[in-house]
């Protein structure tokens, strides 16, 4: 039985997130990763602007703050320059699906060989959860205190859906944090988003299914039933590209 | 020297930058200066290095940023609107302490404005070049071969100084072709080597390196800051530049940059062949703005004439320069019309009949 310990990648620090937040799992996964392909020395990381703007001091590769939106570009400066690097982003909704859109979609269509960690919560946690491209039909947020109305707000964007018709990305895959299962599912399509990288074969974007229980109004596990119950079936988990493109 | 060829202005910069060892560079197609991205499109792949055309002048910046971030040498190059989108990434640039070159080959504005030369960037290039409390390095070079030179100087003193450096052209200048030669150096490609803050894998042989600008506690972004303009003084004591010519006796003193410079210097000859003393200062850095060598130019002068390619911008540093202790007057064209040296002698002319 192996011991259950910290990543060397992930920095012994206490994290500013809230109770009940996915963003410590990710994180873990993201660092677990790392330790197993033992690229720790040869990564570097890039944080948004949003909840995980501090990021920076979580890892403990080297690590890049982009401002916001634009993590993509930040990280395609890195990698063009050192093409034997491993460069991943690691954004929020607000980040990579409404300022960062132009970003991700050119870096996704340019084939750019980083990985993008995407992290779905359906609002913008940092600023007090207002609504994010990803809020739900219905949402109650800070900004649609209604309920977000599709005739006024719009739709909800599907980014893995979207992505996955761009001839430059190797994987495009959902995956949620809510259970033992599903986490195991999520660190494993993290790697296979760094082992596209390590074969130079592409971009890879995992956007994993989160929990805001502080902005949602939920306790912890109201929060990882909402994301079975709403998020879900709003944003089908699993593979919607796979597939080295080059 | 190596001998000298026929070149425009914006492939000479394009030129320069490799052979300052600029391994990358991050452009957006924007009229009057692509002729830099066209020819580094060509260059880079065969001299290893990069050239990537960013899907936006914002996303250009920011592959800058990661770049330089990096420890490599990097630059980006637009005009003005172009710049306009860009100083978002230059104030991250310049919070995270990173070194770049940015090249602004200037046309009329404001808006979409037009695509003839001007100076009418000076504001946002000098004083407005991102939010928060910082200053780039500015050249303004006033010929092909001068542009040519600025770049090694420019890269040079971005990394000593680790901030970014603007080497401000205007359309003219990007355009017109003139004999230009490089000197003769090996083309090789920077790396991280001596950038021992640069984020581009520990390699587990040290600590992570953090390249960012963001402090939430007021007094350690105060310290940061601070600590950074004690660097610019240093900066300012030691590469502050600006030329003079015929000032010593001259009534008059034109100030001016760039290529409005070679036009003014045109007029003052020939206002000298005429018999007025007039003299001409041209800053050569526009930060470190060269304020004691435009007091000393202008130090006999009765009065002082400042000439650009916009509507005064440089007026009131002509006036900080020399403490309001003259009149000084403006002449200029502005929304990419050239100024005339004949326009220029005739206020000359008419400066002089003041006396």
């Amino acid at each position: 039985m192996p011991e259950f310990k910290r990543p060397h990648a992930l920095a012994d620090v206490t994290t500013h997130y809230c109770p009940g937040c996915t963003h410590g799992i990710v994180h873990r996964l993201v660092a677990e990763v790392i330790d197993e392909m033992g690229i720790e020395g040869d990564t570097i990381g890039v944080c948004p602007v949003g909840c995980s703007v501090m990021a920076y001091d979580y890892f403990e590769c080297d690590m890049l703050e982009a401002s916001h939106g634009r993590a993509p570009a930040v990280a395609t400066g890195i990698k063009r320059a050192n093409p034997d690097k491993f460069v991943f982003t690691y954004q929020g909704d607000g980040d990579l699906a409404a300022i960062g859109t132009a970003e991700i979609v050119h870096a996704a269509t340019r084939g750019e060989n980083i990985t993008v960690i995407f992290i779905n919560n359906t609002t913008y946690g940092m600023t007090g959860g207002q609504m994010a491209p990803t809020t739900l039909p219905g949402q109650v947020t800070q900004t649609t205190p209604y309920g977000r109305n599709p005739d006024v707000e719009g739709y909800p964007v599907r980014v893995c859906e979207m992505l996955s018709t761009l001839s430059g990305v190797a994987l495009a895959e959902r995956v949620t944090v809510i259970d033992p299962k599903n986490i195991n599912i999520a660190k494993k399509a993290i790697r296979k988003g760094f082992e596209f990288q390590k074969n130079k074969q592409g971009f890879s974007i995992i956007e994993v299914l989160s929990t805001c229980p502080t902005n949602w109004g939920k306790t912890p596990i109201e929060a990882l039933d909402r994301v079975r119950t709403e998020m879900i079936p709003y944003y089908p988990l699993g593979v919607f590209k796979e597939g080295a493109i080059r | 020297m190596a001998e000298k060829s026929l070149m425009k202005g914006n492939e000479a910069l394009a030129e320069a930058a490799i052979r300052a060892g600029c391994k990358c560079f991050f452009g957006y197609p924007i009229t009057p200066q692509t002729e830099i991205s066209a020819y580094l499109s060509k260059r880079m792949p065969k001299v290893g290095g990069v050239f990537l055309q960013a899907e936006s002048e914002v996303a250009a910046i920011n592959m800058v940023y990661g770049c330089a971030g990096s420890g490599i040498r990097c630059m980006t190059s637009s005009s003005s609107p172009g710049i306009s989108l860009k100083t978002e990434g230059i104030s991250y640039i310049a919070g995270s302490d990173l070194p770049c070159v940015i090249i602004d080959v200037q046309r009329g504005g404001p808006g979409l404005g037009g695509i003839q030369p001007s100076q009418a960037d000076y504001w946002q290039i000098t004083h407005a070049l991102g939010h928060g409390d910082f200053h780039a390095i500015v050249f303004a070079p006033a010929s092909v071969q001068e542009m040519v030179d600025t770049v090694t100087k420019a890269f040079d003193l971005a990394d000593e100084y680790r901030m970014p450096a603007v080497i401000l052209a205007d359309g003219l200048l990007g355009q017109m072709m003139e004999p230009v030669a490089f000197e003769d150096t090996e083309i090789k490609m920077s790396d991280a080597s001596k950038k021992p803050w640069a984020a581009c894998g520990h390699g587990n042989k040290r600590k992570h390196n953090i390249i960012n600008s963001l402090y939430l506690k007021p007094d350690e972004l105060e310290d940061n800051v601070r600590a950074r303009f004690k660097r610019y003084e240093d900066v300012k004591a030691k590469h502050t530049e600006a030329v003079s010519d015929y000032c010593e006796d001259a009534d008059t003193v034109v100030v001016a940059y760039g290529s409005t410079a070679r036009l003014a210097k045109s007029a003052v000859e020939a206002a000298r062949k005429e018999g007025l003393k007039v003299g001409i200062v041209r800053p050569i850095t526009l930060w470190p703005y060269p304020a004691k060598e435009i007091a000393e130019a202008c130090k006999n002068a009765k009065n002082v004439l400042c000439v650009e390619m916009s509507m005064g911008q440089m007026v009131d540093d002509v006036k900080l320069a020399i403490n309001c202790s003259k009149p000084v007057e403006f002449y200029g064209r502005t929304g990419g019309v050239i100024p005339k040296p004949a326009e220029i002698l005739e206020k000359l002319r008419e400066m002089g009949g003041k006396n």
